[in-house]
C-alpha cells in the first residue's frame, strides 16, 4: 500500500516538472518579456537593462535551472509586471475564484448526479429523454456561448441581474450558474450511462430474483457499483476549482485566478504564469490521487491488489 | 504411416505473472515438455480444461509464439524465426481459426473483402482472380457469393465461423490450428460446421489441430487426441478407443463428468477441488491432489508418458503399462 | 397431485418482436424438470417473465399460477415474497452473478433476511451453515470475502447457498455450468441434485446440453422458437424422440463411444423472431416438413402417457426414425 502511494507519488512530482517545464518553454519562445511589457518604442538600453535585472540575457538553460532552484527554495519568482511575488498575486485572487467554483461544483451534484440516477432509471421515458437533450446541450454549447446567454437574457433583456463585476452576491449568480450547467451536463450524462451500465449487470437480476424490493435494489446494489465510475469525472471536477473559471471570470469580468492568467499570458509575466499553472498542476494531481484513494475504498478489487503490495 | 507434418518435440513455454500489482512474480509454466506429431491429411485432438495450456500449446506449434525449450518442426524443417521472410512463407501455410469468430472478423468490412485479404497481403493473382477465389471459398463452406457482400453482424454465428474459415483457408494452407472452433454455437450449427470442416479436411488434405474442451466433437473430428492437464499430456492414444477405455485417472473422471443423454448420474466419478491454477503447480504429478487413486509416489515423482500397448501413451504411475516399463 | 406451478399460454414480446409465443408448462413438488433448447428458444425467458424479472419494455401475457394463485403481473411487494422465498433462481456467469462490492456475507444475509424470520447473530449462523452445506470450507472467514476472492465453482456454489436461504419450493438452474470447466460441473451438478434430494425441492433445470438435462431430470421439454415443441420423460426422449427438432438435436450430438459416424445436423439456422415463419417454426429446417406444415402453427398434443408433441407429423416422423433405426 505504503509503495503503491510512493509510486503515485512519484509520478504527480514528474507531471508538476514536465508542466512547469513546458509552460517555461512554450513563455520563452513566444516573445520578448522586455519587449511586451515595456512596448516596442523602449530605448534598447531600458530593455538591455530590464533583460539584466530578471536574468533574461542568461543562457535559457541557466535560466531554467535558476527558476528550478528557486522553486526548490519555495521561491516562486515575482511578478515583471509590479515586482510584487507572484505567489502573492495568485493567493490574493483564489478566494474570488473559490467563491464561483465552490458553490458551482455544489450544483453540479445537486443537479447532475440526482438527474443522471433518474434518468437512468426511467430510460426511454419523456422526463429521461428532456434530461438527455438538456446535457447535450449544456455538454456541446461552449462556456463562453452559454455565458453571453444567460447576459443576453438575464442581464439585458430582463435586467434582473448585473452582467459582470464583483460588487454583491448577485454579481456571482451568473457566473455560477454557467458553471454549474455544464459541469451538471456532464455529471448527469456521465451518471446515467454508469447506472446503465450496473442496471444490466446481471447481479441486479440475482438481486431482484433474491425477492430484493427494486428500491432497495437501487440504492444497496446499483448505486455503490455506479459511483466507481462517477467519482472519476468527480475528482476532473475538483481539479478544476482553481483554474476552470478563465473563461466565465473573463466574460463576466470576474477579478480570480483565471483572469489573472490571461492578463499574465498575454504580458508574458513568466512568474505569474508559472506560478498559477505550479498550482493548477498540483491541484490536479491531489484530486488524482484523492480519486485513486476513492477507488480503493469503492472497488474491494483494487484494494485486493494493492493489499499485495 | 506418412512422416508428420508438424512436429513438437518437448516444447515448454511459461510466463512471468505477478501476483497483484507489485505482487513477486512468479513463473508459471504453462506448456510443460509437450511433444506430438501430426501426419499429413490428419487431426490431432487436444482436450484439456482451463489452464491445460491447449490454446498455447496450439500458438507455439502455429509459431505465434516461441517455446522457452524444445521444437517445432514443419515438414521436416524447423520453425524459421518470427518476423523473417521464410517465416512468412510458412505462415502462409499454416491458419489458425478461434472460438469467437465476431471478434476475429472486422465489423466495418464486408466479409468477403475479409476473406481476401490474405490474398491482397501475399500478393496472390490478379484482382479478378482473387475475387473469383473469393466466391470458390465461399461457395466450400457452403454459402453463397451474395454472403460475401455482407457485414460481420448481420450473419448468424455458424455464418461467421464458416467466413473465418473461408479466410483461413484462401492462401490454401496445409495445416490449420482450430482453437475451440464451434464452442460459441448452438448444437445444431455446430455439428454443420463439423461436417463442414471434416469434408475440408478430406477435400484438400488438411492437417488439423483440434483443440476443444468438448470431448464429443474432439472425438468426432480426431484420428488421435491427446489429454492435457497443467500443460501436460498425461494421456494419448486413438480417438476410436481413448473415451471409450480412458486409462488415466484424469481421463477417467474427464469421461465420466461429460453427461451422456439415457444415462443417470449413477456411478460418476466426481473430482474435488478447485480447477488446476498454472501458478501453483502441485510437486509429482500435477493431478495426485485430485486424484482418487493417488498414492505416496505420486505426490514426490513426475510421472513420464509411457506406452502401455496399442498406440495409447499415459503418464500414470498406476497405469500397468507404465509401471511394469519402470520396473524393467 | 397438485400442481406446485403452472404457467398457461405464456407469450412475451420485446418492442412488438415476439420472443415467447404461448408456453404451456407445469410442475408437481419436488419434480426435476429440464427445458432444452438452442439460443434464442425462449427457455429463459420462460422463467425469467414468470417471476418477472423481464424489463419493463417486455410485453408479457398468459398466466403463471403458484400453488393455484395467480403471480403474474401481481404487486411488487407479493413477487418479491414469491422470488427467493418460494422461488429461487441461479444464473449462467459466476463472474458477474454476484455484486462486486458487496461481501459475501452482505449478499447472503440480505436473501435470510428478506425470507426468514431470523434475529442478530443466529442469521449469521444460519448463513455460516448454508456455505458449509454447499461445500465452501472455513465458510466463517470466507464470509467476509469479495466475489472476486473465489473461482467460477465456488461462486456457483454460492449461488445455490443464496438461493437455497429462502428455504424454496422451486429453484430455477438457468444453464449453471455451462460456464465451468468438466470436472467442475460434475461437482455443480452434484451438488445441486443432493441438496434437491435433501430438501425435497422442484428444479428447472436449463441447459443446451441435453446430456446434463437427461442425466439430472425426471422430465424434459425440448423448445424451439418461444415454443415448447416435445415434452416426455427424459429417458424416453432420448431413446425415442418424436418430434423431429427433438431428433435432429439427438442427431448432432457427437457418441463419445461406439462408430463414429457423420453427424445429422439440422440444416439452415433458428428464424429470426422478426420474421417467424407461418405455421410451424421449424418446418423451414425439417426434412419431414410437408404442405399443411406451413398452415397453422401445431400445439402440443398428448401422444402417450406423459409424452406431448407439437407436429402434425409426429406419426410420419416416428416411422422415419423406425425406419432409421432398421437400417
Amino acid at each position: 500500500m505504503g509503495r503503491y502511494f510512493a509510486i503515485r507519488i512519484g509520478r504527480a512530482a514528474l507531471t508538476i516538472v514536465l508542466v512547469v517545464t513546458f509552460a517555461f518553454v512554450v513563455l520563452r519562445l513566444s516573445g520578448d518579456p522586455a519587449l511586451m511589457i515595456l512596448g516596442p518604442e523602449a530605448p534598447p538600453e531600458v530593455l538591455a537593462a530590464f533583460r539584466k535585472a530578471w536574468g533574461l540575457d542568461d543562457p535559457i538553460w541557466f535560466q531554467y535551472l535558476d527558476y528550478f532552484g528557486a522553486i526548490a527554495k519555495g521561491e516562486l519568482g515575482r511578478s515583471m509586471r509590479d515586482g510584487r511575488p507572484a505567489i502573492e498575486l495568485v493567493l490574493e485572487r483564489i478566494p474570488a475564484t473559490l467563491a464561483l467554483t465552490l458553490p458551482a461544483f455544489a450544483f453540479k451534484i445537486a443537479l447532475g448526479i440526482p438527474a443522471g440516477i433518474y434518468a437512468a432509471l426511467h430510460r426511454g421515458s419523456a422526463i429521461d429523454r428532456v434530461v438527455m437533450m438538456t446535457a447535450v446541450a449544456g455538454f456541446t454549447v461552449p462556456s463562453f456561448v452559454l455565458a453571453l446567454l444567460l447576459v443576453l437574457v438575464f442581464a439585458v433583456q430582463l435586467g434582473w441581474l448585473p452582467s459582470g463585476g464583483q460588487d454583491s452576491w448577485r454579481h456571482a449568480i451568473l457566473p455560477i450558474a454557467t458553471l454549474s450547467l455544464g459541469g451538471a451536463a456532464v455529471l448527469a450524462r456521465f451518471t446515467r450511462s454508469a447506472m446503465l451500465e450496473v442496471l444490466g449487470q446481471p447481479y441486479i437480476r440475482t438481486a431482484s430474483a433474491k425477492g430484493v424490493p427494486w428500491r432497495k435494489v437501487v440504492t444497496s446494489h446499483a448505486l455503490p457499483n455506479a459511483a466507481i465510475p462517477t467519482v472519476t469525472i468527480l475528482g476532473f471536477m475538483v481539479g478544476t476549482l482553481i483554474a476552470g473559471a478563465v473563461v466565465v471570470e473573463s466574460v463576466f469580468s470576474w477579478p480570480g485566478v483565471g483572469r489573472l492568467l490571461v492578463v499574465a499570458v498575454a504580458n508574458r509575466d513568466l512568474a505569474v504564469v508559472q506560478c498559477i499553472l505550479l498550482l493548477v498542476a498540483m491541484t490536479m494531481v491531489t484530486s488524482n490521487l484523492i480519486v485513486d484513494f476513492l477507488y480503493g475504498f469503492l472497488d474491494p478489487r483494487l484494494r485486493a491488489k494493492e493489499g499485495h503490495a | 504411416m506418412s512422416p508428420p507434418l508438424v512436429e513438437a518435440s518437448a516444447i515448454s513455454r511459461s510466463y512471468a505473472m505477478r501476483s497483484g500489482m507489485f505482487g513477486r512474480s512468479t513463473a508459471v509454466h504453462a506448456v510443460d515438455g509437450v511433444s506430438l506429431a501430426i501426419a499429413k491429411g490428419e487431426t490431432l485432438g487436444l482436450v484439456g480444461e482451463s489452464g491445460s495450456g491447449k490454446s498455447t500449446t496450439g500458438r507455439i506449434v502455429l509459431g505465434l509464439e516461441p517455446p522457452d525449450r524444445g521444437e517445432v518442426r514443419f515438414q521436416g524443417k524447423p520453425m524459421a524465426a518470427p518476423g523473417t521472410t521464410a517465416w512468412r512463407a510458412q505462415r502462409a501455410r499454416m491458419q489458425m481459426i478461434f472460438q469467437d469468430p465476431l471478434g476475429a472478423l472486422d465489423r466495418r468490412l464486408p466479409v468477403g473483402t475479409q476473406i481476401r485479404e490474405p490474398l491482397d497481403i501475399h500478393g496472390v493473382g490478379t484482382p479478378a482472380e482473387r475475387e473469383e477465389r473469393v466466391r470458390e471459398l465461399l461457395r466450400a463452406v457452403e454459402l453463397t457469393p451474395a454472403h460475401g457482400t455482407r457485414y460481420p453482424g448481420a450473419l448468424s454465428g455458424g455464418q461467421r465461423q464458416r467466413i473465418v474459415l473461408a479466410r483461413a483457408l484462401a492462401t490454401k494452407p496445409d495445416f490449420l490450428v482450430c482453437d475451440e472452433p464451434v464452442s460459441a454455437l448452438d448444437v445444431s450449427i455446430q455439428a454443420q460446421v463439423v461436417n463442414l470442416l471434416a469434408d475440408l479436411q478430406a477435400q484438400l488434405s488438411l492437417t488439423l489441430l483440434f483443440i476443444s474442451h468438448d470431448l464429443r466433437v474432439v472425438r468426432q473430428i480426431s484420428n488421435v487426441v491427446a489429454v492435457m492437464y497443467l500443460g501436460r499430456i498425461v494421456e494419448i492414444g486413438s480417438a476410436d478407443d481413448l473415451f471409450a477405455r480412458p486409462e488415466h485417472p484424469y481421463t477417467q473422471a474427464l469421461v465420466s463428468a461429460s453427461p451422456a443423454p439415457g444415462r443417470r448420474s449413477a456411478g460418476r466419478i466426481v473430482l474435488s477441488g478447485d480447477p488446476p491454477n498454472p501458478a501453483a503447480r502441485p510437486q509429482g504429478c500435477a493431478f495426485h491432489p485430485r486424484c482418487p487413486r493417488a498414492v505416496a509416489r505420486c505426490a514426490s515423482e513426475v510421472p513420464i508418458l509411457a506406452a502401455v500397448g496399442g498406440n495409447r501413451q499415459v503418464a500414470c504411475h498406476l497405469v500397468m503399462g507404465a509401471a511394469t516399463r519402470d520396473a524393467a | 397431485m397438485p400442481q406446485l406451478i403452472s404457467i398457461a399460454g405464456l407469450s412475451v414480446a420485446f418492442s412488438g418482436v415476439p420472443v415467447l409465443r404461448g408456453v404451456d408448462l407445469a410442475l408437481q413438488k419436488g419434480e426435476a424438470l429440464g427445458l432444452v433448447g438452442e439460443s434464442g428458444s425462449g427457455k429463459s425467458v420462460t422463467w425469467l417473465a414468470a417471476l418477472g424479472l423481464l424489463p419493463r419494455h417486455a410485453q408479457v401475457s398468459g398466466s403463471v399460477r403458484l400453488d393455484g394463485r395467480e403471480i403474474l403481473g401481481a404487486p411488487a411487494p407479493e413477487l418479491d415474497q414469491v422470488r427467493g422465498g418460494r422461488v429461487a433462481m441461479i444464473f449462467q456467469d459466476p463472474a458477474s452473478a454476484l455484486n462486486p462490492v458487496l461481501t459475501i456475507r452482505k449478499q447472503l444475509c440480505e436473501a435470510l433476511a428478506l425470507h426468514r424470520d431470523l434475529q442478530g447473530n443466529a442469521v449469521k449462523a444460519e448463513a455460516r451453515r448454508l456455505l458449509d452445506l454447499v461445500g465452501i470450507p472455513d465458510a466463517g472467514r470466507r464470509l467476509e470475502a469479495y466475489p472476486h476472492e473465489f473461482s467460477g465453482g465456488q461462486i456457483q456454489r454460492i449461488m445455490i447457498a443464496m438461493a437455497l436461504a429462502g428455504n424454496p419450493d422451486l429453484l430455477i438452474a438457468d444453464e449453471p455450468t455451462t460456464a465451468l470447466d468438466a470436472t467442475i460441473q460434475a461437482q455443480i451438478l452434484e451438488l445441486l441434485s443432493t441438496v434437491r434430494r435433501e430438501l425435497g425441492m422442484a428444479m428447472v433445470l436449463i441447459s443446451h446440453d441435453l446430456g446434463v438435462v437427461a442425466e439430472n431430470c425426471d422430465r424434459v421439454a425440448v423448445m424451439y422458437a418461444g415454443r415448447i415443441v416435445e415434452e416426455a420423460p427424459s429417458n424416453q426422449l432420448f431413446a425415442d424422440p418424436v418430434h423431429p427438432y427433438a431428433q435432429g438435436l439427438i442427431g448432432a450430438l457427437p457418441p463419445l463411444d461406439g462408430p463414429r459416424r457423420r453427424l445429422t445436423a439440422i440444416p439452415g439456422t433458428v428464424p429470426d423472431p422478426a420474421h417467424m415463419p407461418s405455421g410451424c417454426a421449424f418446418a423451414p429446417r425439417c426434412t419431414l416438413a410437408a404442405e399443411p406444415c406451413g398452415l397453422s402453427a401445431p400445439s402440443l398434443a398428448p401422444i402417450a402417457d406423459g409424452r406431448a408433441v407439437a407436429c402434425i407429423r409426429a406419426e410420419a416422423s416416428r416411422r422415419a426414425l423406425l425406419g432409421i433405426a432398421a437400417e
